[in-house]
């Protein structure tokens, strides 16, 4: 139709992955900005970024199953960790401390990491099955406290707490990313990969979750009894749901220390999993978009309050002193997920589409 | 041939018994329905059909077929449909969305085709949103489509619950209370949308209703019900004439509205 491109002539227009023109532009823009980045900004900020680029991996996985389908998980950590031993001992080099079995192809670990995590989390799947709320989050919480003893324990996966061992090796078509090459920074090539897995991951969920089992998931969690009366499977979609979100929290644990190149068994504590539930709920719980920024917005705070110390003088900027920033951090995950609870429910997702809104109707407010 | 035949249903809940002897057949594009004082078993007999509640005794057959010990999603998958009384829908979905939802089992395709949502995943998608444009035609509820289902007024709840029985093109549909809490106004609407649903599709239909004109206008057959028992199926001119029923549910004054 000239000259009313918003109108639909099909349902095929109206179901497409990016329906609007602002939509459209909006993408386009972000993409072409993260690709010129690497380009602009210092190696210490791309590194930044890719970590938050695989958190943001992880934060759709956990709202997949808390967000969309409503059963609350603190046990997104426990997953995390799977996904990082498998990813580090499929790839990582066999030294006599800690076990490596020298498959450094990025995909292929990375795709173990998911599944192995996935296989994890349809065994605990059925204990989701029956119970709900609270109950499952107390479950998932136990999840949690039972991967820390055993990390700390296996110490030849591991490499036991306060030592670790080194992180996955990435490798692509040859190119080994951790390391700098004519072209390339180390950091750079790490960024652009994140990045790229990230559009991949996140395009997949969207998918997902616009999908007829997105949409069984949303039903789950809104009201579970009308659910199966309209003919949803209540059991295999809470699986299925368990399944994909450990999917990708294996995949995003894989990559988490890729950058830092080390990580050891501490990692992974109830604290992990509270950050993740953070990124979902300042994000937006039930929304794709929402949860990847979420996941930038938690892993950038530490680099904002790190600045504290220069403002204000009774904050201290190491672990000495009365108020230190590490302290005013954990505070700060839970005083913002208390106020965005409270005052936007829909996380920054929320802020988005009410300025979205505002700018839509402007200069007519009503 | 009966769509559906109940026979000598008993549940009970511990020592209270819910619904006892409870036995009744609903024919083809048959309109039947159940009355009686708030307690009486009617939303339960509808809990037991839809496999929510299994009953300690009876049998229901459903086209043939004996639908007792099934789950519910196994009996949607056969043709059931149910509205219920508070309304149940998924509040944060769109209309679109509640009404695809009922399209649930009409679409095929696995958790792996939906990550790329191409190909036959598309085809489905495309095809039964067509399909459910064609309900929303059907109660006339092309305004609100967008609209997220909590946000939209009480009676328009109401009938996006019914279109998302219809899209689930049952063979049989339970009405729970259809019209309760409506207005005049809204109650006429419904009972336009119902008989449509007779006419046009012609699906056989159960309705559990308190409103009394709406039943005795719009019902081929009525049974009535009290403490968990049924005291009488038949015409509505029959059971509005039955000493028994009056008693126990319409009173006395009713007798001289109905002659």
């Amino acid at each position: 139709m000239k000259g009313r491109p918003e109108l639909y002539t099909s349902y095929a227009q109206d179901m497409a992955f990016l329906n609007t023109r602002p939509k459209r532009a909006w993408t386009g823009g972000l993409v072409i900005l993260a690709l010129v980045l690497p380009f602009a900004i210092t190696d210490d900020l791309l590194q930044l970024l890719a970590t938050g680029f695989v958190a943001a991996i992880g934060a759709i996985g956990l709202n997949i199953v808390t967000g969309y389908a409503g059963q609350v998980s603190l046990g997104h950590a426990f997953f995390l960790a799977i996904g990082a031993y498998t990813g580090a001992a499929l790839s990582g080099s066999e030294t006599g401390r800690v076990i490596g079995f020298g498959i450094t192809s990025l995909p292929i670990w990375l795709l173990a990491s998911g599944l192995v995590a996935a296989f994890f989390g349809v065994l605990v799947a059925p204990v989701a099955v029956r119970l709900r709320g609270l109950y499952l989050a107390i479950v998932t919480l136990g999840l949690v406290f039972l991967g820390e003893h055993v990390f700390r324990e296996w110490t030849s996966l591991t490499g036991g707490p306060g030592v670790g061992r080194p992180a996955a090796v990435p490798e692509l078509f040859g190119v080994r990313l951790d390391q700098d090459n004519a072209v390339f920074t180390a950091a750079q090539q790490l960024y652009l990969v994140m990045f790229v897995l990230l559009v991949i991951f996140g395009v997949l969920a969207r998918n997902l979750v616009r999908s007829r089992v997105g949409r069984a998931f949303a039903a789950v969690r809104d009201r579970d009894l009308a659910a199966s009366v309209i003919g949803v499977d209540l059991t295999k979609y809470k699986v299925l749901a368990f399944a994909v979100s450990s999917f990708y929290a294996g995949v995003a644990g894989a990559l988490l220390f890729v950058m830092n190149g080390f990580f050891d068994p501490g990692s992974f504590s109830l604290l992990l999993s509270v950050q993740y539930i953070a990124m979902v709920l300042i994000g937006g719980a039930g929304t794709i978009s929402g949860a990847i920024m979420g996941a930038l917005f938690i892993t950038l705070l530490p680099r904002i309050t790190r600045e504290l110390p220069a403002v204000l003088p009774f904050i201290s900027g190491d672990a000495t002193g009365a108020v230190t920033v590490f302290q005013v951090e954990a505070v700060l995950y839970g005083v913002l997920i208390i106020v965005f609870l409270i005052v936007e429910p829909r996380g920054l997702f929320g802020i988005w589409v009410r300025v979205r809104n505002y700018w839509r109707t402007w200069p007519f407010s009503y | 041939m009966a769509v559906l035949s109940v026979d000598g249903i008993r549940l009970a809940f511990d020592g209270v018994v819910a619904v006892d002897g409870v036995s009744f057949e609903v024919g083809e594009s048959e309109l039947f329905a159940i009355i009686g004082p708030n307690g009486a078993g009617k939303t339960s007999i509808f809990n037991v059909l839809s496999g929510v509640y299994r009953p300690q005794q009876g049998s229901v057959e459903f086209n043939g077929e004996n639908l007792l010990g099934l789950r519910p999603h196994r009996i949607a998958s056969r043709g059931m449909s149910r509205t219920f009384q508070n309304i149940e829908l998924f509040s944060h979905l769109t209309v679109v969305d509640n009404l695809m939802l009922g399209r649930h089992n009409h679409m095929k395709y696995g958790a792996l085709s939906a990550f790329l949502l191409l190909g036959r995943a598309r085809d489905e998608e495309l095809k039964n949103r067509s399909a459910v444009e064609d309900v929303i035609d059907f109660l006339e509820l092309e305004q609100w489509r967008r609209f997220p289902v909590g946000l939209l007024p009480y009676g328009v709840q109401k009938r996006v619950e019914l279109g998302r029985a219809l899209a689930m093109e049952p063979r049989l549909l339970l009405l729970d209370e259809p019209v309760a809490g409506m207005n005049v106004e809204e109650t006429e609407d419904m009972a336009r949308y119902i008989l449509d649903v007779r006419e046009e599709l012609g699906i056989p239909m159960i309705m559990v209703e308190h409103d009394m004109g709406l039943v005795m206008d719009l019902a081929d057959r009525v049974m009535v019900m009290d403490f968990g028992r049924p005291i009488r199926t038949g015409t509505p001119a029959e059971v509005q004439a039955d000493p028994d029923v009056i008693r126990a549910y319409l009173g006395e004054q009713h007798r001289s509205v109905a002659s």
